[in-house]
């Protein structure tokens, strides 16, 4: 029977991981390096990787890794959303990480596992696991084309290419022209990737390589987008008990108090469908496509609800750029997105537990 | 006696000492029940053992591979999930023997006189009057909503007896008996066209004092041990996916395509998704007391099973159609259980709308989500100074 319990290691995981990103994440910092526009945080993401061994959770010690499974990732992300730490922590960690643990990487996987490369599949976030995905030109030895939408591709070392002829390639950052794109969520930003006759080294298939990681990547997002829910929540709720208007706490108005409780719900119906989804991946369970495909029909709304009803409820100071609000919001939305809408995984349970369309 | 081990010993004891095949069920049970292996959280003497209540299990699987026969525990809901926890924990070593033996094998079913027509989220603003005259007290009044009732030999009772107080001083709790010839017991017809529920009028009831439950006046207190146990026996089952409402409008959809439409299927995934993550949730919850970590998460949970079998039994009607437009029986009865999955859906739609009112209404329990788990202010309070007698009505 799936655990859908947090065990005391996980317990203690969180803990370091909330500390460390209490010191480290400052949502004040967040939104200056955000309009910096150097957004990513390397001194954030040295400390997860290099001090706590994060990004190698889903590795085996054998290549470097630390052996853990999902269910601890699951719980970096949570702390991760409720942070909206900006490290590219789900695509390189989890989605080229997984795609490389499908394909014969060789000492990339160890190098992603420290931390010291940064890695991302050159697939757009917003394509669901199944569904068809853009394609390089192999031609005479070299890559050929334009990838857009590939998030943390700015602050990747490597890509992890799927190309024409059915296989997956490494190709160094510094041998294809990576821009920005200007992205609705400020901490995860997309990019486009165009390769002009660049080399690039065979892992293995595409095919089966892509789709675990966005597998995995869409099973874990669910953790992210509880952590921002739970952090919207929680914020909303502790605003409006020291906000006053008519002489009493906002927060006192049973209208608004329905809606927080509601809210509530949503996020202990998220936890249970996000823990699923995390043990499931990690016991490689049968029902784990089930399972990841609930916890996104489920969660990304959550999350954008949570996030919707933190501005609504901050009213004025939630609509202000100063406010942290909006980092949340647009990651939030940016999320519902990721990986396959709400929409797409509904269509993929159709199939697997058998609710056929007309 | 907590291990579990130890348990299963003692349990194949009651086993070879009273095979179940050639036992008569109630003797067995009276047997299990001396065993201590009823409900082993209970103290010894009382059918229990003093042992974790998480070790039941290990009985109860145990008893199940024998075949042993069960107390029929929906049947005695009442008896078992609120008048026991609260004879237990309020009651004198007198009314704890009387009581919890003949409750708990399901020889005296018992019945709950809490709400009445002017006092239902309201509950402490309740009416009957309790007076006492010698050693017992003279009861009238009216309650409603009661199950029950009319198979009931007791029933747990909370009334008025000192109306000069404010409200939640001044209610004391009592055992009544049924049986009293100044109760008087009505079906109440509900919209689903049975009744489930009753109606009881209480004259000039005589309740002996030593079937009081507590202090006098502290009748609130007592009654809130009965409601809490009523809303942890809600959260502790292991329901198998598509085990709820969710089951036969799955089903009815793989068997019968031509009643598919585009717009029935998105929404009977948004709810199946819906359904199976509260299904999950309920899980957690269990595995949270398993484990012995209780969290807030059941008062939740009613609040998004009644509003999933609402809008779930809502869906069914309507893929229904044609068949949507009948019902399968108005008769009125007064069926002894509630069984959503025995009758059709339109039934499952009209007796689901009860859902969201019965053991507190949604509004209410929202603002206990709100208040207790969030901290948010609590409603404001007009009537906390002021004496019974005086509110509103």
């Amino acid at each position: 029977m799936t655990d859908l319990l947090y065990s005391e290691e996980e317990d203690a995981l969180r803990a370091a991981v909330r500390d460390l990103l209490a010191d480290h994440c400052d949502t004040a910092d967040v939104l200056a390096r955000a309009e910096s526009g150097a957004p990513y945080d390397p001194e954030l993401w040295k400390a997860l990787a290099d001090g706590m061994g994060l990004a190698g959770l889903l590795v085996p010690e054998s290549s470097g890794g630390q052996g853990a499974t999902h269910r601890e990732v699951s719980v970096v992300l949570e702390e991760l959303g409720r942070s909206v730490a900006p490290v590219p922590y789900l695509t390189s960690a989890v989605v080229a990480t997984e795609a490389l643990l499908a394909s014969d990487a060789g000492d990339l996987l160890g190098e992603l596992a420290s931390g010291r490369r940064i890695g991302a599949l050159a697939v757009a976030l917003n394509v669901a696991p199944g569904a068809a995905y853009q394609l390089v030109r192999h031609e005479n030895g070299a890559l050929h084309g334009e990838l857009t939408g590939i998030a943390d591709a700015a602050v990747a070392d490597v890509l992890l290419v799927p190309a024409d002829d059915g296989g997956l390639y490494a190709v160094e950052a510094d041998a294809v022209t990576v821009s920005p794109q200007v992205s609705l969520d400020l901490t995860r930003p997309v990019a486009t990737v165009v390769l002009e006759g660049a080399a690039g080294r065979l892992l293995g298939d595409a095919e089966p390589a892509v789709r675990r990681g966005l597998r995995a990547g869409a099973g874990l997002l669910a953790s992210e987008q509880l952590g921002l829910a739970d952090w919207c929540l929680t914020e909303t709720v502790r605003y409006l008990k020291d906000r006053k208007q008519f002489n009493r706490p906002v927060g006192g108005f049973q209208a608004l108090k329905h809606r927080l409780a509601q809210l509530w719900l949503e996020v202990v119906n998220a936890r249970a469908a996000a823990r699923n989804a995390a043990d499931a991946l990690a016991t490689g369970s049968t029902d784990a496509d089930v399972a990841v495909a609930l916890a996104q029909a489920y969660a990304a709304s959550v999350a954008v609800h949570a996030a919707e009803e933190a501005v609504q409820l901050h009213a004025g100071i939630g609509m202000t750029w100063e406010h942290p609000v909006h980092l949340y919001l647009k990651r939030a939305k940016a999320d519902s997105i990721a990986y396959g809408t709400a929409g797409r995984h509904r269509e993929a349970l159709a199939e697997l537990v058998d609710l056929p369309a007309p | 006696m907590t291990h579990a081990a130890e348990l299963r010993d003692r349990t194949q004891e009651l086993l070879s000492a009273h095979p179940p095949a050639t036992t008569d069920r109630l003797d067995f049970l009276k047997a299990r029940f001396d065993a201590g292996l009823a409900w082993v959280h209970y103290p010894e003497g009382l059918g229990g053992l003093g042992a974790p209540r998480s070790l039941q299990a290990v009985v109860d699987a145990e008893l199940e591979a024998a075949g042993a026969p069960d107390n029929d525990p929906r049947r005695i809901g009442i008896g078992l999930g609120m008048a026991a926890p609260t004879i237990l924990g309020f009651g004198t070593e007198e009314q704890k023997r009387r009581f919890l033996r003949p409750l708990w094998v399901g020889e005296e079913v018992w019945c709950q006189l809490f709400s009445e027509p002017g006092a239902g989220s309201d509950l402490a603003a309740l009416g009957t009057r309790a007076v006492r005259d010698g050693d017992s007290w003279v009861v009238n009044g009216q309650k409603v909503w009661t199950s029950s009732a009319h198979v009931a030999r007791w029933a747990i009772l909370i009334a008025r007896t000192d109306p000069d107080v404010p409200k939640h001083r001044g209610i004391t709790y009592f055992i009544c008996d049924m049986t009293d010839p100044g109760v008087e017991v009505r079906p109440l017809r509900q919209i689903t066209g049975e009744a489930e529920f009753n109606e009881v009028f209480l004259t000039d009831v005589r309740i002996p004092d030593s079937h009081r439950l507590g202090e006098i006046g502290d009748g609130w207190r007592v009654a809130q041990t009965t409601l809490m146990n009523e809303r942890v026996s809600i959260g502790g089952m292991r329901i198998p996916r598509e085990g709820g409402m969710i089951g036969p409008v799955s089903k009815t959809w793989r068997e019968r395509p031509e009643l598919r439409t585009h717009d029935l299927h998105q929404r009977l995934l948004t709810l199946w998704v819906e359904a199976e993550v509260a299904r999950l949730a309920g899980e957690r919850l269990r595995q949270q007391l398993v484990a012995g970590q209780p969290g807030p998460e059941g008062s939740g949970l009613k609040l998004a099973f009644a509003r999933l079998n609402q809008e779930i039994s809502g869906l069914e009607v309507e893929l229904l159609g044609e068949e949507g437009l009948l019902y399968d029986d108005w008769t009125m009865r007064r069926p002894e259980l509630v069984d959503f999955t025995g009758r059709e859906a339109g039934y499952r739609y009209l007796r689901s709308k009860g859902n969201s009112i019965e053991g507190g209404t949604n509004e209410v329990l929202l603002n206990i989500v709100a208040e207790r788990v969030l901290g948010l202010p609590a409603e404001p309070r007009t009537d906390k100074d002021v004496a019974w007698k005086d509110l509103a009505r």
